[in-house]
Order: C-alpha cells, then sequence, then structure tokens
C-alpha cells in the first residue's frame, strides 16, 4: 500500500509560490461539508508584496510586442486544457457539480483565454484612431495599459469567474494581484501552476487567497494600485470611497458578465488609457 | 523692445445685464440670494449671479430629467445634431461678442479668446452635431442609448471652452444637462443659455445653474442624475469620487497635472522656446496641462536659458483688452495668493526664482512670468500644480532619466518632447505615462483629439470618439 502526496496550497506572487508571511491557513471544505485541504490565508503584507511584484513585472509586460502577449495567453489555454482532469475535480469536488457542468465550466475558461490572446494586436485597430484635426498636425490615440490592477474575483465561482477576472486586466499589459473566490480557491491555486508553466513572466499576475473583506481594504488604499475591479467584494461601496484617495480607475460589482466563454472589448478597454501623440507636419 | 500703442478691444460689444437668475427649463429665473462677479483685471463689478441652492439644483434636474424623458430621448440624432449645428453658427455669429465677455470675466488676453478660445467652441459644437446621427458607428455596438441627466462642473480658466467640451458631446449622444460654471466665470455660461434659446433648444435640454461648491456637490450629489462629468482640481475630483461611490453614475474627471516640457540637445531650439512659452504663459499657466517642469538636457541648459530669458522679456503683461497682450490677469485673488505663496515655498525650499522686469498694473490681479532655477525633483514647484505663470526648471542628462522624472509625478495628464529625433520621439512617447503627449508642439487642441489624463489627473477623455463613449452606456 501506497499514500498518496497531497498538495500544499500557497499563494503565487512574483512567480514563486511563497506561504503566507503570516503563517496562516485556513481549511476549505467541500460541496458537502467535510475538509477538504488547508490554503494559506493572505495577510496585509503578502498583499502589498504582491503589489511589489505586479509594479516591478508591469513595464516589461506592457513593453512585451503584441503578438507575444497574445501568444503566451495562447499557451495559457493549452496549458489549461493540459489539466482540464485536475480542474473539472476540484470544480466537482468544491462545487458538488456533475462531471458535464464542471468540463463546460473548464471548456468556457480555456475559451475565454483564446477569445482574449486574439485580442491583444487588436485593440488598437478597433478602440484607437487617427484624429483628423484642423492643422498641420499628425495625431493618433492609442491604448495602453493602466498599469497594476487590483481584482477580487467573483466568490460563486471556482475557475470561470477568476478566468474573466485575469484576463481582460493583462490582455493588454496590466499586471494583476487577484484575491481569489474565499470559499472555491483551489481551481485558482491550480490555475496559478498553469500561469507559472506558461512563459507569462513572474509578477504579472498574482493570486492571493484569503478572506477577502481582510485583504480589500489594504488593496483599495495602496497608492501604488491604478485600477481596482471590486466585483467579488463586500463592502464595495467603503472600498470605492478609499479607491478615490489616488483616483483608481474603478469598476463596479456588476458592471461586467464573468461567466461567459467570451469578455468584452470594453472591459478590456476599462482597464486602459487613452494617449493621443501629437506632432506637426512640415518639410 | 518695440513700442506698441495701446489697442484695446470695445467693451461696447457686450451687455450684461445688471443680474442674473438660473436658466432653467428653457427660461432665466428671477435672481435668488446673489454674489458679484468682476473682471479680474480692474476688480471692477461686471453682474449680480445668483448662489444656486440644493433646491434650484433639484429644479434644474427635474426639468433636465421631464426634458429628457418627453423630448430629447424621443428625437432623431439627426435633428439633436441639427440643434447643435445650429448653436455652432450662432457661436460663430456672436463670436466677438463672445470673446469680449470671455476676456472681461476671466481676464485672459482678448486674442486667446478670439483665436482660440472661441473658435474652438464653435468646432467642439460643430464636430459633436455630426455624431448625433451617427451613433451607431461609436464602436458600442448597434443603436448605442444615453445615459439620461448628466451633472456638468467646470472651471473658470477656459469657462465657455469647457462648456462646450461638456455639453457638445452629451446633447449629440442623447442626454440633457445641468450644468454649473465656475463661480468666478458664470458669464459666458448665461450668453449661452440666452443662444439656446436663440436656437430654439427644447426647454429643459441645457439647465444653467450658477453658484459655488457646494453648489456643484449638490448637482453632483442629486440622486437623479446618471452621469457626472468634471473638470477642475485633483482634491474636488477625489471628493466627487468618493461622492459617487456606491451609485451608477458613470463619472468623468479631468483634473489637475505637472506636464514636463523635455528638450533634448539636438532640438530645434528656437521653436522649442517658443514651445516652452506657449506652453506655460498661455492663459496665464492657468492650464491643466500645462508643460510647468522644464526638463533640458544638461548640455543646451545655458544656451536654453538664454533664449528662454530674451524672450521673456518680450513678453507683454498687462490689460487682456489690449489687443498686443501676451499675459491678462490672473483670475481671482485667491488664486493670485495661492501663487504667490507656492513661488515663496519654492523659494525656501532652495530654487532660485527669476521674472523679466515687467510693469504690474495697479488694479486687478497679475503675477510676472516666473522661472524657478536649480529646482530640485523633491521641491514643492517640481511637484504641486502651481496653476500660475511659473515655470520650474530641472535637467537630465540621458533619455531614460529624463522619462523617469517626466514619470516621477503623481499626475498624468500631458507632456512635452523637443528632439529632431523621430525614433526617439516615438519611444518616449511610449514611456510617458500621460494622456496627450506634445511632441515639438504643445497645448494643441482639437474636437477630435482625446484629451484626459493618466493616474491622478483623472479618468475618462473628452474629444473623439472617446469623448462620446462617455456619455452613452456601454462606453468607457
Amino acid at each position: 500500500m501506497r499514500l498518496d502526496i497531497r498538495k500544499t496550497y500557497k499563494l503565487f506572487i512574483g512567480g514563486k509560490f511563497p506561504r503566507s508571511e503570516s503563517g496562516r491557513v485556513y481549511p476549505v471544505a467541500d460541496s458537502k461539508g467535510e475538509f477538504l485541504a488547508n490554503v494559506a490565508m493572505a495577510s496585509r503584507k503578502d498583499a502589498r508584496d504582491a503589489v511589489v511584484a505586479a509594479r516591478a513585472a508591469q513595464s516589461g509586460w506592457a513593453g512585451a510586442t503584441a503578438y507575444n502577449r497574445g501568444q503566451v495567453l495562447y499557451r495559457i489555454a493549452e496549458m489549461l486544457e493540459g489539466r482540464r482532469e485536475q480542474f473539472v475535480a476540484e470544480i466537482r469536488a468544491l462545487t458538488g457539480k456533475s462531471d458535464r457542468q464542471a468540463n463546460q465550466e473548464v471548456d468556457a475558461a480555456i475559451d475565454s483565454w483564446v477569445w482574449h490572446a486574439g485580442w491583444t494586436d487588436k485593440i488598437d485597430a478597433v478602440a484607437g484612431n487617427m484624429n483628423p484635426v484642423a492643422g498641420p498636425f499628425f495625431n493618433i490615440s492609442t491604448l495602453q495599459a493602466t498599469g497594476v490592477v487590483a481584482a477580487f474575483a467573483p466568490q460563486d465561482s471556482a475557475l470561470l469567474g477568476l478566468v474573466n477576472t485575469i484576463a481582460p486586466a493583462i490582455v493588454s499589459g496590466n499586471a494583476i494581484v487577484v484575491v481569489s473566490s474565499g470559499s472555491l480557491p483551489l481551481p485558482a491555486i491550480t490555475l496559478t501552476e498553469v500561469l507559472a508553466t506558461s512563459d507569462l513572466p513572474g509578477g504579472v499576475v498574482n493570486v492571493l487567497t484569503g478572506k477577502e473583506a481582510e485583504i480589500a481594504p489594504w488593496l483599495a488604499s495602496h497608492q501604488d494600485v491604478n485600477a481596482i475591479d471590486l466585483e467579488g467584494t463586500s463592502n464595495f461601496v467603503e472600498l470605492e470611497i478609499q479607491a478615490a484617495q489616488n483616483l483608481k480607475r474603478v469598476i463596479r460589482k456588476g458592471d461586467f458578465a464573468r461567466l461567459g466563454s467570451k469578455g468584452s472589448l470594453n472591459h478590456i478597454t476599462n482597464l486602459m488609457e487613452v494617449k493621443t501623440v501629437w506632432h506637426p507636419k512640415g518639410h | 523692445m518695440f513700442e506698441y500703442a495701446p489697442a484695446p478691444e470695445s467693451q461696447a460689444l457686450v451687455n450684461f445685464k445688471d443680474s442674473y437668475g438660473h436658466f432653467i427649463d428653457g427660461k432665466f429665473l428671477k435672481p435668488g440670494k446673489t454674489y458679484q462677479t468682476i473682471n479680474p483685471a480692474n476688480e471692477k463689478v461686471l453682474a449680480d449671479i445668483t448662489y444656486g441652492t440644493e433646491k434650484d439644483v433639484d429644479l434644474a434636474v427635474k426639468a433636465a430629467r421631464h426634458a429628457y424623458e418627453k423630448v430629447w430621448s424621443k428625437l432623431p440624432g439627426a435633428e439633436r445634431g441639427k440643434y447643435l449645428y445650429r448653436i455652432a453658427r450662432i457661436i460663430q455669429e456672436r463670436a466677438r461678442e463672445l470673446a469680449v465677455a470671455e476676456t472681461l470675466n476671466n481676464g485672459k488676453p482678448i486674442k486667446e479668446t478670439r483665436d482660440v478660445d472661441i473658435p474652438l467652441v464653435a468646432a467642439w459644437f460643430f464636430y459633436y452635431a455630426g455624431w448625433a446621427d451617427k451613433l451607431d458607428y461609436a464602436g458600442l455596438g448597434p443603436n448605442p442609448q444615453a445615459l439620461g441627466v448628466a451633472a456638468q462642473v467646470i472651471p473658470w480658466n477656459f469657462p465657455l471652452m469647457m462648456l462646450a467640451w461638456k455639453i457638445a458631446p452629451a446633447l449629440a449622444a442623447g442626454n440633457t444637462v445641468v450644468l454649473k460654471p465656475a463661480e468666478t466665470t458664470p458669464l459666458t455660461a448665461l450668453l449661452f443659455a440666452e443662444i439656446c434659446q436663440q436656437a430654439e433648444l427644447p426647454d429643459g435640454v441645457v439647465n444653467i445653474v450658477t453658484g459655488f461648491g457646494d453648489t456643484g456637490a449638490a448637482l453632483v450629489g442629486h440622486k437623479d442624475v446618471n452621469k457626472v462629468a468634471f473638470t477642475g482640481s485633483t482634491e474636488v475630483g477625489r471628493i466627487i469620487a468618493r461622492q459617487v461611490a456606491g451609485t451608477n453614475k458613470k463619472v468623468t474627471l479631468e483634473l489637475g497635472g505637472k506636464a514636463a516640457n523635455i528638450v533634448f540637445d539636438d532640438a530645434p531650439l528656437d521653436q522649442a522656446v517658443e514651445g516652452i512659452i506657449n506652453g506655460i504663459f498661455f492663459n496665464q499657466g492657468h492650464v491643466c496641462c500645462a508643460g510647468s517642469r522644464l526638463l533640458v538636457q544638461e548640455s543646451i541648459q545655458d544656451e536654453l536659458l538664454k533664449k528662454l530669458q530674451r524672450r521673456m522679456e518680450s513678453l507683454r503683461l498687462g490689460d487682456p483688452m489690449d489687443k498686443n497682450t501676451d499675459i491678462g490677469a490672473i483670475n481671482s485673488k485667491a488664486q493670485l495668493k495661492k501663487i504667490e505663496a507656492l513661488v515663496k515655498q519654492g523659494e525656501k525650499e532652495g530654487a532660485e526664482r527669476w521674472s523679466p522686469a515687467c510693469v504690474i498694473p495697479k488694479n486687478g490681479f497679475y503675477f510676472a512670468p516666473t522661472l524657478m532655477l536649480g529646482v530640485s525633483p523633491a521641491n514643492t514647484v517640481a511637484r504641486e500644480e502651481i496653476f500660475g505663470p511659473v515655470l520650474s526648471v530641472m535637467t537630465f542628462r540621458t533619455p531614460q532619466e529624463a522619462v523617469t522624472k517626466a514619470n516621477n509625478t503623481e499626475f498624468g495628464l500631458s507632456a512635452g518632447i523637443w528632439t529632431e529625433k523621430g525614433s526617439r520621439i516615438l519611444k518616449l512617447a511610449d514611456q510617458l505615462n500621460a494622456g496627450v503627449v506634445w511632441a515639438n508642439t504643445f497645448n494643441q487642441f482639437d474636437p477630435t483629439s482625446p484629451f484626459g489624463g493618466f493616474k491622478e489627473s483623472g479618468y475618462g477623455r473628452e474629444g473623439g470618439k472617446q469623448g462620446l463613449a462617455a456619455y452613452l452606456k456601454g462606453g468607457y
């Protein structure tokens, strides 16, 4: 007889898998309420470390070619496909979904990565423009990532909601610190293993597990975070007030659907900045 | 320096009433509790203006809601567009009067209101008029819907231009508006109300409520507005962002700036000097996107500063109504005091202050064009928006250092680059965290061109397709 090897569920910060600096874990139960695993409970220090890692990674990721970013996102879809069984098993254990339902969720998550992968080099073609100004000037508006995004994945979705929170942020070159669903965190952690093997530079995606209500105020008030996605938060009014301190771009709860096999361009551009460049025309 | 004979524009071109009430539901109401609005160039009273209350705001929002539900949202886009074209034409017809009115109430030189402000106001309405029946092409899918009632609060630095930036896209997209002009510069907004009457714009589509900050707060906080658009200080922008938290109100904020104007050693220096002058002394530096930090490559610092100082000596400060005036009046005593305090603070922190010899008129509010030399990056005048004719000078050695210094600010509205090297412009334009980058030019504006900032300079854009989307459902 051989004892199976269980996984230690840790955080994902700067491309590494640390435990919470606080040393805390919390038990996660399956759909029947039975103990499933201990998961790291991220602290405010972990959240701050994640922002530092995201900031360090952001300019390099935004500076990669759109073609390159597209290939990395497509690679995530490939890796996810390869680990399908693991995600299906975790979704089923956590939510009690049938095999078919769990497979449908994984299908949608993979398809959404593919959908987003194709956008990297088309955003400017659709949302940017030349501007025919009334004077002898070349004038062009392009979109670029806003910077570091703090996000809270929907609480009631184990994988798909998380994917549709991360992908629209990083497709354009943002780095993200995302807090997973508190009660359904296992696929989030498995997803980080997919991300770590997809040529995604460390720090572009940082995943924290723990209590949303505990971590959220530290991210909402963080001065080096440019945008905040409040989808999975409970105390969203207070968080939006805290986010105003440095005028973070705010995605309010319910602004965008998260459970489809496609995202929306509007979601992507909400985490981008329009930049307009002028130059005189002359000899 | 050449001597010019006085060339004053005629004040008789404009006739203000003694007192003004709010413009609500197509009519001017009787004045309520009033305050005086003055000409900052000589401190003479121009008119009595109503100090709007919460009740006034409520009345205006109700009129806007009624007009939205009953009239404006039912009108085909083509017809909405025709009203905007009419307004654009009337602005062109009354351009000279509007320019004089703006200069009298704001203090900016008549050559600017005549050649920049008012032509852009007309252009803004003309441009957005054409969008009204083309919303399907805004990039938001078929038949995008208006938001409803827009609450708009604007600043005193470009009073009528800011009104145009707010009202033209809002109406084109099918919204109705309640607009509050700045307390010190309400007069051209009230003349615009007359223009709405002349254009026979349906009652309640545009409502103007005058007053102070609390009037604006009541408007922004009104339960029945769907959109908030604000241009002004970052400080007030934060208050508004807190005020709308937890609502469904869509928000556009155009806030402060501390733009770097970066000059490389290969730049055409005479052109760069003109760009620097325009960047910081246009409109007395009361410009959120003003190039208030000069970053000059160390090797050309002496030569550039010599040219810049010589050029500053030829600037004419004085009567804004004189067609030869380059630098007019500071808009208010409060603003003048703020500029003076910040410059003193900058000196205390080690900067050296320089201004050309310059006669300051006895009455009115004036501040000489000023350089702050030897400014360290931590100096208050390198970090805080002064909103006056004050340029902080710093140096850099490498392009990377220029980018780092330029981005070393909470703001991100605009930036300038001066170099003959095209590849350097394109690389820097990518790296600068600013919503508008002017290369070998500065302070250019056009209705087709989106304007707005990164970071604490606010969010959303005005101008272009993006400025239209800000007033449509599903837009960013």
